[in-house]
């Protein structure tokens, strides 16, 4: 399915769309890590939460939970919430 | 035999001989000053004579670096501790002193606990490379306070010893409202050069540890430190070490700047002596760095901020200054030449001041308005290298060849 990279994570996917797979939430940001090794401790911490600043969509909908289900004809954006200084 | 009119040589006249001298004999080795800020890094290159100085950066522009180090051991490895608004916190290293940068493949993280009630790094704080008697081992901590450890070159961090997870040690680190206004802080972490078993750590808030088993255990190592006035300096959790630092010329006395004072600590005594107390009255003896000089543990230098009523953390009245003790902490001599004399409220934060190893010492002070301010001969004058960096959080100077 297609993954919107939200412009922190460019150094290490290079472009603003990118090909990933998964049934879940959890599985696609696996497959993300193993593709972009690195990508998903950024943005999930080690207790298995996202980090404060990050927010995840799907088909446009909010989504608060790793394990929320996702098909392959799904778009996942991956967006920095507004915040800066 | 003396001649009985020869003059005494004064410090001063003996400061501008030692540079005279060093700058003839063309020192091998150069200073890399390594400074990390709230948006980035940058690396200052300087000459033999520390006189002039080429900057490189910024690296990582916009990333919040705490603190950036480079490996005494082989003078080539950078680690820098980075995260930014948005993104977690993670480590960057570099094995051709800052050309490329490639990612820790595991940054320090807490151990994942079962029942929802874990910790997560917010960032990485301090960074500990070992000696040459321990290749590739470094020590980081973190915000919220955590240990970790490395054995091989800052690549992939594993939680440290049993502080972590530890009911005592939880209940010392506090919750995020007991630390410093960016999170609580594990800081000061110091491996006796003579046997790597024999650590130190501090924690903002939370006191000062010890450890003489590699690890295994840690005690708190408090007496004589004081704490704010009502509460109870039994109490751990109430210890604010600011910095501590260990003598590289005798590894027996330690030098700690604290939140209530600065302290002098002889081993095998476990008490801490306040020396801060001979600290000129209207200066007094808050500030958040401490120095040590590479090669006399005589001497020491601070640089005072103003801890009155709300605690402004500002150079006093506003007239930046570093003090100099040479007598481990009997008297202090103010130093302030060259820094501007008035109306300058700098904040010069604990990781922001430091020392090289050159003859004489040089020092370097980073504000949180973004200076960056050297002296070539131990204090006696300044001159600023950088205006207009990003807020300093750390300072650290490295010698390369």
């Amino acid at each position: 399915m297609k993954v919107l990279i939200p412009g922190p994570l460019l150094s290490y996917t290079k472009e603003r769309h990118v090909e990933a797979s998964g049934t879940t939430l959890a599985e696609l940001l696996a497959d993300l890590d193993h593709q972009y090794p690195g990508l998903r401790f950024r943005v999930i911490d080690e207790q298995n939460r996202m980090r404060p600043h990050m927010r995840f969509f799907v088909n446009g909908e909010q989504v608060f939970d790793l394990t929320c289900p996702l098909r392959p004809t799904d778009a996942v954006y991956l967006v920095q919430a507004l915040s800066g200084g | 035999m003396k001649s009985a009119t020869s003059k005494p040589v004064t410090r001063k006249q003996g400061l501008a001989a030692r540079v005279k001298r060093a700058s003839r004999l063309k020192p091998a080795r150069k200073v890399l000053v390594l400074v990390a800020t709230r948006k980035g890094a940058w690396l200052f290159h300087g000459d033999v004579a520390r006189k002039t100085w080429r900057v490189d950066g910024p690296h990582f522009l916009g990333h919040i670096i705490n603190h950036l180090v480079l490996d005494p051991r082989d003078g080539r490895t950078l680690l820098a501790a980075a995260k930014t608004g948005h993104l977690g916190p993670t480590i960057f290293r570099s094995t051709d002193r800052g050309r490329t940068w490639k990612e820790a493949a595991r940054p320090p993280a807490f151990a994942k606990a079962t029942d929802g009630s874990g910790r997560a790094v917010d960032h990485t704080f301090w960074l500990t490379p070992c000696h040459a008697n321990e290749p590739s081992v470094w020590y980081a901590g973190t915000s919220p306070q955590g240990l970790f450890r490395s054995g091989d070159g800052g690549d992939t961090w594993q939680p440290f010893s049993h502080i972590n997870d530890d009911p005592n040690y939880r209940a010392w680190m506090g919750s995020v409202q007991d630390g410093t206004p960016d999170g609580p802080k594990l800081h000061s972490i110091i491996v006796d050069p003579r046997d790597p078993a024999h650590l130190y750590f501090a924690m903002s808030g939370g006191g000062i540890h010890e450890s003489v088993d590699g690890g295994k255990t840690f005690k708190p190592i408090v007496k004589g430190m004081e704490v704010v006035g009502g509460f109870d300096a039994a109490n751990i959790a109430f210890h604010d070490p600011h910095c501590v630092r260990l003598c590289p010329s005798n590894p027996d006395r330690l030098y700690q700047q604290n939140h209530c004072g600065i302290y002098r600590l002889d081993r095998p005594s476990n008490e801490w002596v306040r020396i801060g107390r001979k600290m000129p009255k209207r200066v007094g003896d808050i500030g958040f760095p401490m120095v040590v000089h590479p090669r006399d543990a005589d001497t020491a230098w601070v640089f005072p901020m103003d801890g009155q009523t709300v605690w402004p953390r500002t150079s006093p009245g506003g007239k930046p200054a570093a003090y100099v003790t040479r007598n481990g902490g009997k008297s202090w001599q103010r130093q302030d030449a060259g820094l501007p004399e008035s109306q300058a409220w700098w904040t010069v934060k604990r990781q922001a001041m430091t020392a090289d190893a050159q003859d004489p010492v040089g020092l370097y002070v980073g504000t949180t308005s973004g200076e960056l301010w050297m002296s070539r001969d131990e204090g006696e004058r300044w001159t600023c290298i950088a205006r207009n960096l990003p807020e300093i959080y750390a300072v650290e100077a490295a010698e390369i060849a």
